[in-house]
């Protein structure tokens, strides 16, 4: 699987995601004799990914992918740290003004491009420069057009003032920072040679790209954070999930996300785990049910209540990912600043769906059970993308359960594009399962708000509550995290009250990692946030041919 | 036969614009389309992104415009810049893929011819015998079986379990750093399952339709007059009756042309085999339009070619062909 290396927080924001696929068990290569658990450089990591990479300014691409794959070379202004707070990285530290209008970044000073010209403010300037230009193909400019002006006054300061505080722009300079000096000369960065062979001033120094084959990276010894163990890094692209599997099971991949299956059934085995080290944690996603809020079944408050009522979310939890997931309660991840723990809650309880369907006017009447309210029966359809088993799975879960309540859902599966332009954008749908990435910022104006529900935006379900929207906007618009974090618990409090979607759940996050690897702390990020600090110890190191 | 020639590759060009011309309205008629793979789910990508990025790659432009567009790079064989981010030329994309396509292509149907020619030879000649059932059994079973789910038994026996083979790619971590001779036994000991997975799920057709052939043709008298005259069994079998029956298969090899090029997608997605299949498949999912059009109007060319050279081979086999035809 994929997975970004560095979250330096490419403002990749809200991504669909997808979970995994199946296979078997096996054995691995018995390491060498006990060696001492000392930090040695050395040795190399190979992991697998589904997809190859398109290119490698972050700016110019939009898979997850290719922005792992720039991670390792490139670095942002800021980045999220273990806990998922900001710090400085190429920035050393930043001032926010009074106002909130102007952000001060002092750069780190001796800090080099990978070719060895210093890196200086001029710099982040061009980059910035380079995200609101029109001739850049570029889907993350939003951000920087918000800047009134940007200057850098000397090469180790750079100051964005905006024309209003606007607490996600914090975030937005974790975009890679490009080198003038390599791409001055090219109007397109996206057709400029360092999109295939980049030079950053990151911990790894770009070295091969085969397309569709594998990408490789080896160490850059100057590094300003210090020289990272591992000294390299190969990316295979194994297109197949069984395969990938099978890969990593033989010792041709060191580190893949796993999918509940594998995790629970096909990796607890003793051979297994004296190779592998099996991580959990949450993933910064959930999966939903949401409705079309104008469709007349959907408008009444109660019978979105019931529906959480009678959604039995453990048992989807328990059936389609094994028990690998948590209750959704609602947009912000457990564990994050951001999330309320005490919002009103939707137990399993039948009786209770049905009580509120009552109250809203349903009743059974007739004979086959299902309820009826003014001559229409309750019958509607919910969409889903075809080729996710999770989504399909969770869809005949819910099936069942709203089937007890008296309700019958249909269930559609539909190929994505045809999803997105034909349904969703269209509004031609009754109910939908899909899911939502968390990112780091809590900022979800564009989910939420009543302004975002145009055919291209993304309030696909046409909620729309004024104090939400006056509480987005107090959000976005002010960096102190009290303040923040009372309007977002707010927003948590009448999402739940609310139920324009049934938040279902936060699935885990399953990586197996090689046990010759050391160093890996998992946290709130993930476990890669210190991936530099990882190695191998001499004794036990596996690839030495490469010149390290 | 050289009229016959000229008239058959002059009649090809307008097929080959009417072929792109239907491809290019399908592809523009699936849903969704280039710019959603970066814009759709996606807050920071705005209405005016949207629309710049269509003014990018032109596609703010009628269809019409956009086919003569195409049409007038294709006429100098510019296959134009893929709309992928990494902006590549196409037929840059397309190249770097055939050696690895037509490789285990070429590898896997000589596989096939070596073994199906001799198996539906022999099947033929000794009709319903045990060898015959077996065989039929065999290759009907390599036929219905998905290949899928044979090629990860196969990896899992040879590749986790035993050790002996790797799994998937084309070269080991370590490629760069053999000798000459271990590089060839490297790239070998990776093309084993895949090529033998293409062959064995491909045997079927060839050896049955050696059989049937082989059948065919030891009715006719021609081989009855030889058995006459006394020649051993050997000599009738080979000289005369697998000569005749060898032809029909002639046609095979020339429709088969295409698919050297073709790839298979399920097969190079397993093996993760950076082949024509996953490059089509990828430009399809990702609505890239350039891509796809290229490929299609290679493989559009490679049918019309294989016909042709099909055609000609026939003709050149059995002159009775020719003068009905060119006559």
């Amino acid at each position: 699987m994929s997975r970004r290396p560095f979250p330096r927080l490419v403002p990749l924001a809200l991504v669909l995601f997808a979970l995994a696929a199946a296979c078997d068990r096996g054995k691995e290569r018995p390491e060498a004799g006990a060696t001492s658990d000392v930090p040695a450089y050395g040795d190399a990591l190979v992991e697998g990914s589904i997809a190859d990479i398109s290119g490698f300014l972050a700016a110019v691409t939009s898979d997850s992918a290719s922005h792992g794959a720039a991670g390792y070379v490139f670095n942002g202004l800021v980045r999220y740290d273990k806990d998922l707070k900001l710090e400085g990285d190429l920035a050393e530290s930043w001032e926010v003004s009074p106002d909130g209008r102007k952000i001060t970044f002092r750069l780190r000073k001796g800090v080099k491009w990978q070719d060895g010209a210093p890196f200086t403010s001029e710099d982040v300037l061009f980059t910035y420069r380079k995200m609101v230009d029109p001739k850049t193909p570029t889907a993350y400019g939003e951000d920087f057009k918000q800047v009134t002006r940007a200057y850098a006054p000397d090469p180790h300061t750079f100051v964005a003032e905006y024309e209003r505080p606007f607490a996600p722009a914090l975030a937005s300079w974790g975009m890679h920072i490009l080198p003038k000096h390599l791409l001055e000369a090219y109007p397109d960065i996206s057709k400029s040679p360092l999109n295939k062979r980049p030079v950053g001033t990151g911990p790894y120094r770009f070295t091969e790209w085969k397309t569709a084959e594998k990408t490789v990276f080896d160490v850059y010894p100057d590094y300003y954070e210090g020289r990272p163990y591992i000294s390299r890094v190969v990316t295979r692209v194994i297109p197949d999930l069984a395969t990938m599997f099978l890969e990593l099971k033989s010792g041709g991949l060191d580190l893949m996300n796993l999918t509940p299956l594998q995790y629970k059934r096909q990796t607890d085995t003793k051979e297994f785990r004296k190779s592998f080290t099996k991580y959990r944690y949450l993933a910064s996603a959930y999966t939903y049910l949401g409705f079309r809020l104008g469709h007349p079944f959907f408008k009444d408050r109660r019978v979105r209540q019931a529906i959480a009522h009678a959604a039995n979310k453990q048992q989807v939890i328990d059936g389609v990912l094994l028990g690998l997931g948590q209750e959704a309660t609602g947009p912000y991840k457990p564990g994050t600043w951001a999330h309320n723990p005490n919002v009103k809650r939707y137990p399993y309880d039948p009786e209770e769906a049905k009580a509120l369907l009552v109250e809203a006017g349903w009743k059974e009447k007739d004979k086959d059970g299902i309820l009826v309210k003014d001559g229409r029966r309750f019958e509607f359809e919910v969409l889903t993308n075809a080729g996710n088993k999770g989504r399909e799975q969770t869809a005949a879960i819910l099936q069942q359960n709203l089937d007890a309540v008296g309700i019958k859902m249909g269930i559609r599966t539909v190929e994505w594009a045809a999803f997105i332009n034909e349904f969703v954008k269209k509004r031609k749908f009754d109910a939908l399962i899909l899911g939502w990435t968390i990112t780091p910022d809590p900022d979800q104006y564009d989910i939420w708000h009543s302004s975002k529900t145009g055919p291209d935006e993304l309030n696909h379900i046409g909620y729309a509550n004024a104090e939400v929207d006056r509480l987005l906007e107090e959000g976005r618009r002010t960096f102190d995290v009290e303040k923040r974090k009372k309007a977002y618990f707010r927003i948590q409090e009448i999402l739940a009250e609310e139920q324009p979607i049934v938040f279902l759940y936060y699935p885990d996050a399953l990586p197996a990692v090689h046990k010759r690897i050391r160093g890996i702390v998992p946290a709130p990020a993930g476990i890669t946030y210190n991936f530099i600090k990882w190695y191998v110890p001499k004794g036990e190191q596996r690839y030495t041919t490469f010149q390290q | 036969m050289l009229r016959y020639l000229v008239r058959r590759v002059l009649i090809s060009v307008p097929l080959l614009i009417g072929i792109s011309l239907i491809t290019f309205g399908v592809i523009n008629m699936a849903p969704g389309g280039p710019i959603g793979i970066s814009a759709d789910l996606n807050p920071k990508a705005t209405a005016e992104y949207r629309e710049r990025l269509k003014a990018y790659y032109g596609l703010d432009q009628p269809l019409y415009i956009q086919y003569g567009r195409w049409l007038k790079k294709m006429a100098v064989l510019d296959f134009g810049d893929s709309f992928s981010p990494d902006g590549r030329k196409v037929w840059d994309k397309i190249r770097e893929r055939i050696p690895v396509t037509l490789g285990i292509n070429i590898l896997s149907m000589t596989l096939i011819f070596l073994v199906a020619v001799p198996l539906g030879i022999y099947s033929a000649v000794r009709k319903g015998s045990v060898f015959d059932r077996v065989t039929t059994v065999t290759v009907f079973t390599g036929f219905a079986i998905p290949s899928y789910w044979l090629a990860l038994l196969l990896m899992i026996l040879f590749g986790v379990k035993l050790g002996w083979l790797p799994i998937s790619g084309l070269v080991s971590m370590e490629h760069d750093s053999l000798t000459l001779a271990g590089r060839l036994l490297d790239r070998a000991r990776h093309l084993v399952l895949p090529v033998f997975i293409a062959g064995f799920t491909g045997l079927a057709g060839i050896s049955r339709y050696m059989r049937s052939n082989m059948l065919e043709v030891i009715r006719q008298d021609y081989v009855a007059t030889a058995r006459a005259k006394g020649l051993p069994e050997r000599k009738v079998v080979f000289r005369h009756a697998v000569r005749n029956a060898l032809l029909p298969v002639i046609t095979i090899l020339g429709l088969s042309v295409p698919e050297l090029l073709g790839g298979a997608v399920i097969f190079e997605t397993i093996f993760a085999i950076p082949g024509m299949g996953q490059l089509f498949f990828q430009g399809v999912m990702s609505r890239d339009y350039p891509l796809v059009m290229g490929m299609l109007t290679i493989g559009a060319f490679l049918t019309l070619l294989g016909n042709i050279l099909a055609d000609v081979g026939y003709a050149m086999a059995d002159p009775r062909i020719k003068t009905e035809r060119a006559g």
